[in-house]
């Protein structure tokens, strides 16, 4: 066994924590300042001790926001709700879409195949300003704009390559003879598509579902210029605490934890898949 | 049951050609082994008869029937991979039974089936594990067990021993041939063992670079190489080759063999005056007493005892070094002079330029006059 002196142990314990401070210093002070009004959260100098409040989540949830110029309707719950339901919706889309094009361009090269599979990943490398201008035009001659279909259609854009790469490269990784051994054994492509690539892909593809929806669920810039208020998520709904009278400190707090929730519980769940599926050796008998 | 049989067959990939206008036919019930070096062909071919993949021409037919453009699952072959290709997500039952859900048995038979095959292969007991928690010899079996369960007509194993054990190896070498004959199925059996291939083959067709270079029964194969490539592949320890230039006297054709003249008999009379390799099996040398008619001098450098014979290095007084090798327990010298005398069955001639070996289908006879 190995022997740690002490000392070593202290020090250890030490280093650690300071690291733990280190990163998790702004989640605990905006975990804080959630349970705080704007006066106590401004006051120099900032104060550890003080008395909690659940005004900033009760004013979240009622849609009140009572501030010195008088009382703000805000829509936060819709948006946390919008919020859920576009990223679902799109990831839900893109597994359904990408899942069996991914397994196309792993296993049938065919002419092109390659240009094509790089022209959707291009889709990521042209900033958002860039196709949002000549897009917002299209979509409200087609009437998708501020429409959820139009929002999950855009979310492609995201999710899409994301997840036809990354699960590209799981159904590479499968030995093509276990395919074709169960194909010998009498099975139609599909039946070896769905009972042995989809679960020996399983992990990387729960790897490549979570990564798409924490990059849907953090999307800013689509939403701001495609939705109206009634659509739009909370990436974009935080705005409205920055009010005639100031900003609203505790409330965008509360909301920040509001709307990180579902993304760490999600991540925390998939926890286990996450790291089964980045790491090789998963289908390696 | 189901005959086999490829016709006029070309796979390329991309500019290179892997078989070139292959045709092959195998009978109902025979088990054809294809041997060769890695890069011959030989799991392309068997993954054609699969229909895993097709051929650019060519047609493949199975009981007689076309089935190049049938799908895999069609078919009704079972396969062995080298690398077992189990479906590590499943259990060794499951693995097992794939065909038969396939079929759409019953649980009841689905059962029966995997037990009765399990029982054969000795891997009743592991049903129940996955790929990961078997050995390798385990999974071996699993494999098998899979490509038989369904009762195939015709049966492709792909050097289902490559990466077993030696012990094992030589065991299911052993077991092979009777489960194959008692499941009467047509088997396609691909290695790069000799020993293998002389066991389980009822012929051997040896294939290199996409094509089939000879094909024949074990003996034939052995006895009468169609070249020099194929004599070396064959024999343990290898044959001796020797370079001569075949002669012409008044007994008839013969080659000088260190001062010592070895006549041939049999249709040589082309020979006189070409490069010639003339063949020697080891086991065709045998240590003669001195003064024995056509003994050839040697001096022996080296002895080594295998168990069931001995194989012994000498060289000949123009340096050219040859094997020896006689039963175990037979007296021997082990060091100094000795002499050996040519044996009539293992010698062959090849021609020197193309490695083809001359001659008609019958054995080489030989028989020896001292030099002058």
């Amino acid at each position: 066994m190995e022997h740690t002196s002490l000392l070593e142990r202290i020090l250890r314990g030490a280093a650690l924590t300071l690291v733990v401070i280190f990163f998790m210093f702004p989640i605990v002070w905006i975990l804080m300042m959630s349970f705080q009004t704007n006066e106590t959260i401004l006051r120099i100098p900032p104060q550890l001790v003080f008395k909690p409040t659940l005004a900033n989540y009760t004013a979240l949830i009622t849609g009140k926001l009572t501030t010195a110029a008088g009382t703000l309707d805000i829509a936060f719950m819709r948006n946390l709700w919008n919020s859920v339901f576009l990223s679902v919706t799109s990831v839900a889309v893109a597994l359904l879409l990408g899942v069996p094009a991914a397994y196309a361009f792993a296993r049938h090269k065919f002419r092109g195949s390659e240009d094509i599979a790089f022209t959707l990943l291009s889709f990521r490398f042209a900033p958002a300003l860039l196709v949002l201008l000549p897009l917002t035009l299209y979509f409200q001659k087609l009437g998708l704009a501020n429409t959820y279909i139009g929002l999950i259609w855009v979310y492609q854009l995201i999710c899409l390559p994301l997840i036809l790469w990354i699960v590209r490269g799981y159904f590479e990784d499968i030995p093509a003879d276990i395919e074709y051994a169960y194909r010998i054994a009498g099975h139609s492509w599909f039946a070896t598509f769905r009972k042995i690539a989809l679960p020996l892909a399983g992990p990387g593809i729960a790897a490549a579902g979570l990564l798409a929806f924490i990059f849907a669920w953090n999307n800013f810039i689509f939403a701001l210029v495609l939705a109206s208020a009634d659509k739009q998520p909370v990436t974009v709904g935080a705005l409205a605490f920055i009010t005639s009278s100031g900003i609203q400190y505790g409330q965008i707090s509360a909301a920040i934890v509001l709307s990180i929730t579902p993304t760490l519980a999600l991540a925390l769940y998939a926890q286990r898949y996450l790291v089964e599926g980045l790491s090789l050796g998963a289908v390696k008998g | 049951m189901a005959s086999l049989e490829l016709r006029n067959v070309v796979k390329r990939y991309k500019s290179q050609t892997v078989l070139d206008n292959l045709s092959l036919s195998v009978a109902d019930g025979e088990t054809l082994v294809l041997f060769g070096p890695s890069g011959a062909g030989k799991t392309v071919l068997l993954r054609l008869v699969a229909g895993v993949i097709d051929p650019d021409e060519g047609k493949i037919f199975i009981g007689g029937e076309d089935m190049t453009d049938l799908d895999a699952e069609f078919r009704g072959v079972g396969m062995a991979f080298q690398n077992f290709a189990l479906f590590p997500h499943m259990t060794a039952f499951d693995n097992i039974a794939t065909p038969l859900q396939a079929k759409r048995s019953s649980q009841n038979a689905m059962k029966a089936g995997v037990e009765s095959v399990a029982k054969l292969l000795k891997i009743g007991h592991v049903l129940s594990h996955k790929p990961r928690a078997l050995s390798n010899g385990q999974k071996q079996r699993t494999a098998l067990a899979r490509a038989l369960v369904g009762s195939p007509p015709v049966l492709l194993l792909d050097d289902p021993l490559r990466n077993v054990d030696a012990k094992l190896r030589f065991e299911m070498r052993l077991e092979l041939p009777r489960l194959l004959a008692d499941r009467g199925a047509t088997v396609v059996y691909v290695t790069q063992d000799y020993k293998e291939a002389m066991a389980l083959g009822d012929r051997i067709a040896v294939m290199s670079q996409g094509v089939i270079k000879q094909l024949g029964t074990p003996e034939q194969i052995y006895r009468e190489p169609a070249n020099i490539e194929i004599a070396r592949l064959f024999g343990d320890p290898t044959i001796n080759l020797l370079d001569v230039k075949p002669s012409r006297d008044a007994k008839g054709i013969y080659v000088g063999l260190s001062n010592v003249q070895v006549h041939l008999t049999g249709a040589y009379d082309a020979t006189v005056g070409r490069d010639c390799v003339i063949g020697l099996r080891p086991e065709a040398l045998r240590f003669v007493d001195d003064g024995t008619p056509a003994a050839i001098p040697v001096t022996i450098e080296a002895e080594t005892p295998l168990n069931e014979k001995i194989v012994t290095l000498v060289r000949t007084v123009r340096g050219r070094e040859i094997l020896v090798s006689r039963p175990a327990g037979t007296a021997g010298q082990i060091e100094g002079r000795a002499h050996i005398a040519v044996d009539g069955k293992g010698a062959l001639l090849f021609d020197r330029a193309s490695g083809d070996r001359i001659g008609s289908k019958n054995v080489v006879n030989l028989h020896s006059g001292e030099a002058a």
